[in-house]
């Protein structure tokens, strides 16, 4: 690929994007408008992330890439091949090998450190958008810190459910001014963005950037009476045991059979590779699979 | 037993070879060369210069290729291929009073300086399939004419004379670009048009249809349509001057339409315009109706509430590049989402049915 | 044009602007952190931290003020040729270069608007010494709290009042560089 600039993107359109993210880790969680290019991937496909990680990454640095937690989804094996080949990284499948983490879904189940950035694939970065389906208005709802209408519709949910019908991309609030969507990860890896790592938010298509600085207040929105629950399947992982690990469930057979295992691959495999061993699941052997 | 999916990257590797091979077809079938793409489906060619932003007949023959004849995938691998390319400079407006025309029709007028040249138009031909192409038929020789060389002015030109049509504003300002800004609205008229010029041609013709249905019906004549090819010049600063960088086939349409009129301004026509890279008729027209119905403020009309009248909703969604992309992401995994809403949905169902139960004790 | 402004610019801009940037985010994410710029030498009087800063986030998209004795020939033909930003007055710009009091009144600086807080320009302050120590720094981006040699602290105060709105600001001392965004609440 040496006809390409390192990380694919001209070094102009590198500047606009690191120009939006420092703007964007000065306003926590205020979606700065970046003019998003077109990338050699779909729009809704991480167009954004990849944007904001090519304009992160240096050489020296060693990427991890996941799709609903997992390293070998088609999606997040195209993303990696694409940074192996235009920036010529170091990739790795551990989270804890990693120094910048681009993930679609998913917050990393193992706690991520200072020296470590995670970057978010945001298909619709606006929290307001299904609400109110106008830029120009939600623009102005945010401007006025107008929020009304996200508690409104939260409270239907309590009225008509008896529990808020939200269960991923749940609205946080940052450092208690601007309302972010968090990019579709389930609820239970809400509490997790309060963390040691920078949090990067990409959304290409729609020409934004967000962040989220390290150890900065993140708060899921929610009622006194009807407070904020991280939930998961009331499940153990069938592979490698683990209690406290976002559970993918997985259809066994026509017949209603069916497992639970980790969303997170490296979390379990790592595990596995302990000694932990779940209900269904069989010692680790090097080369299982 | 079910393990964790491995081998990703080999399946993705193994789907584009088979594709590739798909791509070809038969080898009993010669293989299409870029030249009989770029001159025997000229037109396909021209909606992928048009769409993809960037006039290069031979790589929009290309991308066709490549895309297996899937336009919107070639539109992509255009638009991907441009956003790489340096910036050496703009261009001058292109002026297309000068347009050395293949084709110029009004509908306004029976004939005007310059005439109606009728040109290589698919119009007047009677839909019926050629057997004889089936057959590799050879083309029977055009007829030839002189060369018009007569100056062709533009028709509102004739109307603007009498102020018949409301004017444009001229100014130099130097308009926005979508593809190196964030759009923000509102968008002024040259980013609509930019916007509409790049946008999916079924998009806006659709949202053109509209307005002549009754969605904020603005009743367009075609004043003038007109194709051909125009210089592109560049200042060259070193040089002081401007010299000629090559020439482009272009559409331009211009709408005269309904007039519009004040206490302080009698009636007067408005206008609406399109202007499309090579032979692109039908997106040209409905570009200059869309164009239209967006400048209800500024001429100080009422809002209908059509959705062609709502800059917002047709600016963020003509293009089709953003949309198939996002539509098309629906089928990558969801599974992590997914299984939060089906622990939801067993949750509520479960509160819900104890409930019910209770009622019953 | 003095041979000397074809100097000092990045050997390998792509990786240089790389590292760089890295630098400047993770400083802007972690308030009152102090690390090191490297990979380009600017005329003087600008430190080689403010001049790596400027070849990382500046370009012709960026008018930037210079302020003080940075606004010197030298500098100017360096950015020029370098980075071909307009030099513009402290109003209109995105980034503004200067020794503390010679950036002066900031309140002629954008700070945003409410529906564009990013629209507001980067302070870089040519700092005499830059130390983990003096102010106390709290908010988004540090622990607990966290100390910094800043050259004031009522302003900083009341650039934070200003939230969502207001300046972002870089401290350079030679080759270091530490950051100050809005969010920081400053105590003396």
């Amino acid at each position: 690929m040496s006809d390409y600039n390192f990380a694919y993107l001209d070094e102009q359109t590198k500047r606009m994007i690191r120009r939006a993210i420092l703007k964007g880790l000065a306003i926590p969680g205020y979606q700065v408008p970046f003019a998003s290019r077109e990338m050699p991937m779909p729009y809704g496909w991480g167009t954004g992330g990849v944007q904001v990680s090519a304009a992160t990454l240096t050489p020296d640095d060693t990427m991890k890439v996941i799709d609903q937690g997992a390293d070998d989804t088609t999606n997040a094996v195209s993303i990696r091949k694409f940074f192996e080949k235009t920036a010529g990284v170091a990739t790795t499948e551990e989270t804890a090998e990693a120094s910048v983490i681009q993930t679609r879904h998913r917050i990393p189940e193992e706690p991520l450190r200072e020296d470590q950035i995670l970057v978010y694939q945001v298909p619709i970065p606006e929290p307001l958008r299904f609400l109110e389906p106008s830029e120009v208005e939600t623009r102005k709802m945010h401007s006025l810190e107008e929020y009304g209408l996200m508690h409104v519709k939260l409270y239907e949910d309590i009225s008509r459910h008896g529990a808020i019908a939200t269960s991923y991309a749940y609205p946080v609030k940052v450092e208690g001014r601007y309302v972010m969507d968090p990019s579709p990860i389930p609820k239970f890896d809400n509490p997790k963005m309060e963390m040691a790592a920078i949090q990067l938010f990409g959304a290409g298509r729609e020409q934004r950037i967000y962040a989220v600085p390290p150890y900065t207040q993140v708060v899921s929105l929610d009622f006194d009476d009807y407070p904020f629950e991280a939930t998961k399947a009331d499940a153990a992982c069938d592979l490698c045991g683990a209690e406290d690990s976002y559970l993918d469930e997985v259809i066994m057979d026509d017949a209603g059979g069916r497992m639970f295992v980790c969303s997170d691959t490296d979390y379990c495999c790592s595990r596995r590779k302990a000694g932990f061993v779940g209900a269904k699941g069989t010692a680790f052997e090097e080369d299982a699979a | 037993m079910y393990v964790a999916v491995k081998g990703g990257e080999r399946a993705i590797d193994n789907a584009h070879a088979w594709l590739a091979e798909e791509r070809r077809g038969s080898l009993d079938v010669a293989e299409l060369s870029i030249a009989q793409i770029r001159e025997q489906l000229a037109l396909a060619v021209n909606r992928v210069m048009a769409e993809g932003s960037l006039y290069d007949p031979d790589l929009a023959a290309l991308a066709i290729k490549q895309a297996r004849g899937d336009m919107i995938e070639a539109i992509f691998l255009i638009r991907a291929y441009r956003t790489t390319l340096p910036r050496f400079g703009y261009s001058n407006p292109i002026d297309t009073a000068d347009m050395a025309c293949d084709r110029r029709i009004s509908a306004t007028f029976k004939d005007a300086p310059g005439g109606q040249v009728l040109g290589p138009t698919f119009d007047y031909t009677h839909r019926l399939l050629d057997f004889a192409l089936a057959a590799e038929g050879e083309v029977p020789e055009a007829p030839q004419g002189q060369a018009r060389t007569e100056p062709t002015p533009h028709i509102t030109g004739f109307l603007n004379r009498e102020g018949l049509i409301q004017t444009e504003d001229e100014n130099d300002d130097v308009p926005g670009d979508l593809t190196r800004e964030p759009l923000e609205l509102p968008a002024d008229r040259a980013l609509r048009l930019q916007s509409l010029t790049r946008g999916d041609e079924g998009f806006v013709l659709g949202m053109a249809y509209s307005t002549q249905r009754g969605y904020a019906r603005n009743h367009a004549f075609v004043g003038e349509l007109r194709i051909g090819k125009v210089e592109v010049e560049m200042d060259i600063p070193e040089l002081g001057f401007a010299i000629d960088i090559g020439e482009i086939e272009v559409t331009e349409c211009e709408t005269v339409n309904q007039f519009a009129g004040s206490k302080t301004e009698p009636p007067q026509f408005t206008r609406g315009y399109g202007l499309v890279f090579g032979q692109s008729e039908r997106k040209s027209i409905s570009m200059a109706l869309v164009d239209r119905a967006l400048r209800w403020k500024e001429l100080g009309e009422d809002n209908m509430g059509a959705p062609a009248q709502d800059e917002e909703f047709v600016l963020y969604h003509s293009d089709n590049i953003q949309a198939t992309g996002f539509l098309e992401h629906i089928k990558l995994p969801h599974y992590v989402d997914f299984q939060s809403e089906l622990e939801l949905i067993r949750k509520l169902r479960r509160e819900a049915m104890g409930e019910v139960q209770e009622a019953a004790e | 044009m003095n041979a000397d402004v074809l100097k000092g610019g990045f050997a390998n801009a792509p990786v240089d602007s790389a590292h760089a940037f890295r630098v400047l985010m993770n400083v802007m994410a972690r308030p009152g952190t102090i690390e090191d710029l490297a990979g380009a030498v600017p005329p003087a009087p600008l430190s080689v931290a403010a001049g790596v800063l400027i070849l990382t986030l500046c370009d012709p998209e960026t008018p930037v003020a210079l302020c003080g004795a940075v606004d010197c020939a030298a500098v100017r033909d360096w950015i020029s040729f370098h980075v071909g930003a307009p030099v513009v007055a402290p109003e209109r710009a995105m980034f503004a270069v200067g020794r503390w009091d010679d950036l002066g009144v900031l309140d002629r600086f954008a700070i945003g608007t409410p529906e564009y807080p990013d629209r507001s320009a980067t302070l870089i302050v040519e700092m005499e010494t830059l130390e983990a120590k003096g102010a106390t720094l709290s908010g988004p981006g540090i622990k607990e709290t966290a100390t910094l040699s800043l050259p004031d602290v009522a302003v900083f105060q009341k650039n934070a009042m200003l939230f969502p709105l207001g300046l972002d600001f870089y401290f350079t001392e030679g080759s270091r560089v530490a950051a100050l965004p809005r969010t920081t609440k400053v105590v003396a």
